[in-house]
């Protein structure tokens, strides 16, 4: 009893939501959508300067972007029904769908340097040009956002090990990571969209 | 106690039914996005709105399922903290465009 107790007040001032802890956390995340904002715009403006190299059309290959944007698709909701049994206390059921997770952002972060290793092993690095250049530091940030993601993934499934009960202070942390996931995701659109997509019109 | 639970998580956690929600209709949007690029039946022009608009629908689709924004007294500091990111990004892209579009036309760098 005493422990449900507990999970019911965790989850009662979980529900009027904003710990201060998730609303100091969505700050960062708005930060961080400024970065992002900011070298989109680097992108858009360099994304013509080939400097007689290599257009978006010549190196971007569509399905291994279809392929990356399967897997983060869905890891966003898995990582989703990992917050429902989270929620629900079922702490098995939360690691088992942060493990699936894991393995999905994985996935997606061994595409994405298996595309990059190609595209330098071909002279297509970052020096080659202004276009290259501006894309290497957006897809390689939002990179390694994935791999920082994959990082505290890991602590929280170690964290939440041999528990029963999640503290009030293990679901703040799930839920922003489960913001910064799902931001994660959000980024991807508009690098799928405004880099590849549009680089091959 | 168990129903207690699930009552509060289908409330405001989102569903196991919004995240597929969610999901379905993110993975419709995106399936479009590539299928209007890859079957090329649009002009140039027409294709880059047709993606930008399924990005920005997306998008919202996003924040509304799996980040959970919405209009709540609980959710407003949230909701206007984004939108001045909105806002703020939108004047540095567009401010960027703009200045630079115009540096280059008057050094005649194209």
């Amino acid at each position: 009893m005493a422990h449900d107790i507990t999970a019911d007040a965790a989850h009662a001032h979980e529900e009027h939501h904003e710990s201060p802890v998730v609303f100091g956390f969505w700050l960062y995340l708005m930060t961080d959508c400024i970065i992002f904002g900011t070298l989109f715009a680097v992108f858009a403006v360099m994304r013509n300067q080939f400097a007689g190299g290599p257009t978006g059309k010549d190196i971007f290959d569509l399905n291994g972007v279809g392929i990356e944007t399967a897997l983060l698709l869905l890891s966003s909701i898995t990582y989703g029904f990992g917050m429902i049994s989270a929620h629900q206390n079922k702490l098995g059921a939360l690691r088992g769908w942060l493990g699936v997770t894991f393995i999905l952002g994985l996935g997606f972060l061994f595409m994405e340097l298996r595309e990059f290793s190609h595209m330098i092993a071909e002279g297509n690095g970052p020096d080659r040009s202004a276009f290259l250049s501006a894309f290497f530091t957006l897809v390689g940030t939002h990179g390694l956002h994935v791999t920082c993601g994959l990082l505290w993934m890991a602590v929280l499934i170690v964290q939440t090990g041999g528990k029963t009960v999640l503290s009030e202070r293990m679901t703040n942390k799930l839920t922003c990571l489960s913001l910064f996931w799902h931001f994660l995701d959000i980024v991807w659109i508009c690098v799928f969209t405004f880099v590849y997509l549009m680089s091959v019109i | 106690m168990a129903d207690a639970h699930t009552d509060h998580s289908g409330a405001s956690h989102g569903s196991v039914g919004s995240y597929l929600t969610g999901f379905v209709i993110s993975v419709l949007l995106t399936v479009a996005a590539f299928g209007v690029v890859m079957a090329h039946s649009f002009s140039p022009s027409g294709t880059i709105a047709a993606i930008a608009v399924l990005a920005a629908v997306q998008i919202v689709v996003h924040l509304v399922f799996f980040l959970h924004m919405n209009t709540s007294s609980e959710q407003r500091w949230n909701v206007m903290a984004f939108v001045f990111t909105v806002l703020t990004v939108f004047i540095l892209i567009v401010g960027t465009l703009f200045i630079m579009h115009d540096t280059s036309i008057n050094m005649m760098s194209r």
